[in-house]
């Protein structure tokens, strides 16, 4: 929840590190690629208090410590099933209507 | 920073021997040449073994459904005396919601029995969520590692989801930017923790999908009397065909193997740019191409999954296509299941068009769906990153740029994949991996048919022709 910007200690948070600078990664990537760095983003236990921008180490899952920026305060997950596709609201009706039709040629 | 990669990538046989469980180099016959029979059943696991470690974990025994329906449909539009019968085996029911359970199921078990103390693997897609359950249930720790987002933070609706899901059965997920790197990371794990390599690629998960080849053709002729005349299977890096293809044969089966893919040909796969503007992160070509005529790119020194072994015929369908019949599964008949898994239902719907009515057409999987997985959310985040998304005749579709939904059934139609030029490919690839001016030997050529689905003298006349180029 963005409206939370500390952590306490045993909180669950998710921290983000750079694991390499566009100038340390690989050769044969695509440009926009190459230009960016890679990131990663973990969650665990907060080891410490901390604001979200702070250095915080966490023990993760498997009980890896993993030390980052704190983004995150008990993160969720916020996808959805979204509105319908007006290209495909038409479909089931359609086609019901068309089996329909077939079996009742079928069936003369 | 890079030093450290360099570091980590030097050691890489040395972890990897250690974290496969398995010495992968006593299979080796020459630069070109291995022992893939050998590989395959070096651990030592029968397939009613199998069977039985699958019950054990919940893996397996999923419905197979006739799609009465759906082959109605088919046949309203098919020429007289044609419109195949289509089936479906639900593997969505599975406990992660796909056959990927069947392939994390032995890899899970090998790692309790040797000792691990847990699994890594590294996937996007609901290979992630069957480890992660399968290792929940052997009280063993997880770590996912994930390509989830571009540069911008923004990360499909469904490799969040898939993310979600991992994190639900308690797996440690690694979520990161786009990037090949992400196998020197998931190797500095692997030397950070002493895990099992839980690969996609290993004997141990491609012989985990042999059962529902075997489960299929033995329903099947339950249900018909026969197994399938035709097989249809969505591809990626190829264990989905290998292993179907495998568990068929062993059940005697003389099915037709037809692997399908997302056509998103002109998309690269290691571009932060296209990466949010493909709706399908498996089953489509930029890993189904590069994977069956190089198999050997994977994350094992030899690929279990060699899909070019074992697939009869090779189709594409577009995005849109898949879509369409997403939507008409859970309309016609009451299964609403992930978009990906429908690769497959796409193309046996073009291909039972073209077969007589009494061909059985089996589409060998499905996968779940949810919030994210759903086929609304991936077009909503299609048209959300500038993919054009309208009705109208599917070919005009272009992979990043429009999702064309068909207007009518009739115009789903699978696209042939040219076979011999894969072969020709794939043979080439195999050669320049062996050191230059190395002289292929019979054992080799005869590998190579063997791995190609096609015979010596074939694999002879493309040497020749590569050496004349």
């Amino acid at each position: 929840m963005a409206d939370i910007t500390r952590c306490s200690v045993g909180d669950w948070v998710e921290v983000e590190r750079v694991l390499l600078e566009p100038a340390d990664r690989s050769t044969n990537l695509p440009e926009e690629t190459a230009a960016q760095p890679l990131r990663m983003w973990v969650k665990g236990f907060a080891r410490s208090a901390a604001s979200l921008g702070d250095e915080v180490t966490v023990e993760t899952m498997t009980g890896r410590s993993v030390t980052g920026m704190l983004t995150d305060v008990n993160p969720g997950y916020m996808h959805t099933f979204g509105r319908p596709t007006p290209e495909l609201t038409h479909v089931g009706r359609d086609l019901r209507d068309r089996v329909a039709a077939y079996r009742a040629k079928a069936g003369e | 920073m890079a030093g450290k990669t360099e570091a980590i990538m030097a050691r890489k046989g040395e972890i990897m021997k250690r974290a496969l469980g398995m010495d992968y180099s006593q299979f080796e016959r020459s630069p070109v040449a291995f022992d893939y029979e050998g590989m395959m059943s070096a651990h030592g696991y029968s397939i009613d073994d199998i069977v039985a470690i699958q019950r054990a974990g919940g893996v397996g025994r999923t419905p197979l459904l006739e799609l009465r329906n759906l082959t109605d449909l088919v046949r309203s539009y098919s020429e007289p005396g044609h419109g195949a019968r289509i089936f479906v085996k639900d593997e969505a029911a599975n406990m992660a919601g796909s056959f990927k359970d069947r392939r994390a199921s032995v890899s899970i078990h090998v790692a309790k029995e040797k000792g691990y103390a847990g699994v890594i693997a590294a996937t996007s897609g609901n290979y992630g969520a069957a480890v992660s359950s399968q290792a929940a249930r052997a009280a063993l720790n997880c770590i996912i590692v994930q390509e989830a987002f571009d540069s911008r933070h923004v990360g499909q609706p469904e490799i969040i989801e898939k993310s979600r899901i991992c994190e639900a059965f308690g797996a440690e997920v690694i979520q990161l930017t786009v990037g090949p790197e992400l196998f020197s990371h998931m190797l500095e794990l692997l030397d950070e923790t002493g895990y099992l390599a839980a690969s996609l690629y290993s004997a141990f998960g491609v012989s985990g999908i042999e059962t529902l080849g075997y489960e299929l053709a033995e329903e099947m002729t339950a249900v018909t009397g026969a197994p399938p005349t035709h097989v249809v299977v969505t591809h990626a890096g190829g264990g989905n065909t290998t292993g179907t293809a495998r568990g068929l044969k062993r059940a005697g089966a003389k099915t037709e193997i037809v692997s399908a893919s997302v056509d998103l040909s002109g998309l690269h796969m290691a571009s932060d740019s296209d990466f949010n503007r493909k709706s399908f992160t498996t089953g489509h070509t930029g890993f189904g191409v590069p994977f069956a005529t190089w198999p050997d790119r994977a994350d094992v020194p030899r690929n279990a999954a060699r899909a070019l072994r074992y697939m009869d015929r090779y189709l594409t369908v577009s995005q849109g296509e898949v879509f369409y019949v997403t939507e008409a599964m859970a309309k016609l008949e009451g299964l609403e299941r992930g978009p990906s898994g429908n690769t497959a239902m796409a193309a046996a719907m073009s291909l039972a068009r073209d077969l007589p009515v009494d061909a059985t057409v089996v589409v060998q999987e499905t996968e779940y769906t949810g919030a994210g997985k759903h086929h609304w959310a991936q077009l909503n985040f299609a048209r959300e990153n500038g993919v054009e998304v309208r009705a109208g005749d599917p070919t005009e579709n272009v992979p990043g740029k429009s999702i064309i939904i068909p207007e009518r059934p009739e115009q789903i139609r699978a696209k042939e994949m040219d076979l011999a030029r894969m072969r020709k490919s794939y043979v080439r690839n195999a050669l320049s991996h062996a050191p230059e001016g190395y002289a292929p030997t019979s054992d080799d050529v005869a590998f190579l048919a063997e791995d190609t689905n096609s015979n010596p003298a074939t694999v002879e006349e493309i040497i020749a022709a590569l050496k004349e180029a």
